[in-house]
């Protein structure tokens, strides 16, 4: 059951990582294309606040504050019971709001699946496409260094 | 007494109409749009968001637009804005380490695990002005090399093994960062402050600083043992989750400065380090904080203080540019009273001093002889 329920929260957490990542723009439309309900009772927000950016002296030594960063949340309760909530980077409320319904469908066993197949799927394919052509545009600025032989032997 | 001075309103109102329509341009020339602004102005935005300490490209692109593309302007705006919002929390630290590295250089080592890369960079330009850019010439798709991901450890990391670097900064156990926006400035302050000071402090100030510590005031040798740009994910707790919440990723740079150290009272001889992190991609900004880092550790490390780059007080207090423009420019502002005072003054001292020369020499002798 432990074991379970830590599989569980991984996949949950995964999917609110791919749901915080994406253009609310790509959101709306795989929503639409999915017909997914957009009605639900808001039980908090959608509002925007500030996070305060945490870095480490030297990379991995005490805490510090950076700045802060504009994230907007939200939670929502759907008729089933379920309630979801949502936290993002930016100001988008609909795409707030959207990301709590998913997370509450998310975790109704009965529709999981057909979140993960219709909305967290491919935004998580557009991310990684994303993600492997930015890596292969740095890597081709990587330095090879190679050696000259001046002179005799 | 005391007389208001009343007016000026219309004058004011019409001011702002017309900064309105100066700010706009000539009308036949397209309107920029906020996402111009991200896409291609890109490190000026970095700058209003690493400086007004707010991360949010768009809101930094209209804070450029609105500011007539004056950055200190755009700064304050978004310092201004920041604070009509309620806070969520404190992130979790961001892991530098596993970073979604752009551009990663090392000036102390050739061959270092996952390479050396350039990125999107400046250097090894001719610095020579593009006049197929100006004409709107099309720009070609980078280049692509394929390749397995390579894991990409701090160089801080690398040197530790031999125990000739001072490891990363550690605060006491009980320390709890402190946080420039709710607690007042205090001198002496703890070394997790003054980077958050650095962090938004102005780019211009801290390089000027930095640069003095290059040519002799607080010599400290440093070296970039490394400089990365990439983006990291970002994690909050919330009460309502069992889990630390995902945010998204941002763009930061870091910048680990390695510096020479013959040792003293209190330290063996090791490398020591400054350190930078900043907002975005500004490789000069967290170079600038990282040597300023390392020189405000001057005390810590019991080194002399003798120059202006090692004095915390100076450095912290002046290293903001909200409130020095603030201050700064208000002396723009009516101080008329004020005025009305030190010219009566002037008005009286002066006709002491003309009766005291018009008196003659005799008052004068008298006066050395007292």
């Amino acid at each position: 059951m432990r074991g379970q329920e830590a599989r569980e929260q991984a996949g949950r957490k995964a999917a609110m990582a791919t749901l915080a990542r994406a253009g609310g723009d790509e959101m709306l439309r795989l929503w639409a294309d999915a017909g997914l309900p957009e009605d639900a009772e808001m039980l908090r927000g959608p509002e925007t606040g500030l996070v305060t950016v945490r870095g480490r002296i030297g990379g991995g030594g005490a805490p510090f504050n950076v700045g802060e960063a504009t994230v907007t949340r939200a939670t929502v309760r759907l008729p089933s019971g379920h309630v979801g909530h949502s936290y993002a980077l930016g100001r988008d409320k609909r795409k707030a709001r959207l990301a709590a319904i998913a997370d509450a469908l998310w975790q109704d066993p009965a529709r999981r699946e057909e979140i993960e197949a219709r909305i967290i799927a491919p935004l998580r394919a557009e991310h990684e496409k994303a993600h492997e052509q930015r890596r292969a545009e740095t890597a081709a600025t990587k330095v090879d260094f190679f050696t000259m032989v001046r002179g005799e032997d | 007494m005391y007389v208001a001075v009343k007016g000026g309103e219309a004058a004011i109102a019409n001011a702002h109409r017309l900064l309105a329509d100066r700010r706009r341009g000539d009308r036949s020339v397209p309107a920029l749009r906020l996402d111009q602004i991200v896409e291609q102005l890109a490190l000026g935005v970095d700058r209003v968001m690493s400086e007004g300490s707010l991360y949010d490209r768009e809101l930094a692109a209209l804070a450029v637009v609105q500011a007539r593309g004056d950055l200190i302007e755009a700064i304050f705006l978004v310092r201004a804005y920041r604070t009509t919002l309620p806070r969520f929390g404190y992130s979790n630290p961001v892991d530098t380490g596993a970073m979604r590295v752009e551009r990663r250089v090392s000036a102390t080592y050739k061959d270092l695990p996952g390479g050396q890369l350039l990125g999107p960079t400046f250097d090894y330009t001719h610095r020579l002005l593009d006049p197929e850019l100006a004409a709107g010439a099309d720009v070609a798709e980078p280049a692509r090399r394929e390749s397995e991901a390579e894991p990409m450890p701090r160089v801080s990391a690398i040197l530790a093994h031999e125990g000739l670097i001072e490891p990363d900064g550690d605060m006491p156990r009980d320390h709890v960062a402190g946080d420039i926006t709710r607690e007042p400035l205090e001198f002496p302050m703890a070394r997790d402050i003054r980077l958050q000071a650095l962090s938004r402090g102005d780019e211009g100030f801290l390089l000027a600083l930095g640069y003095s510590t290059q040519r002799g005031y607080a010599r400290n040798h440093p070296f970039v043992g490394e400089v990365r740009i990439g983006e990291v994910e970002l994690e909050l707790d919330v009460p309502e989750l069992p889990f630390a919440v995902p945010l998204g990723s941002i763009r930061v740079t870091e910048c680990q400065m390695v510096n020479q150290f013959k040792g003293s009272a209190k330290a063996p001889p090791q490398f020591t380090r400054g350190y930078g992190l900043v907002f975005g991609q500004s490789e000069r900004k967290a170079m600038a904080m990282a040597l300023c880092d390392r020189a405000l550790r001057a005390s810590e490390l019991g080194e002399d203080v003798v120059a202006a780059a090692q004095d915390e007080e100076f450095v912290i207090s002046h290293a903001d540019n909200v409130q020095a423009t603030g201050f700064v420019e208000h002396l723009k502002l009516p101080h008329y009273v004020d005025f009305q005072a030190e010219l009566d003054l002037v008005r009286r001292m002066r006709a002491e001093y003309d009766a005291r020369a018009n008196a003659g020499p005799v008052d004068e002798k008298r006066e050395a002889a007292e």
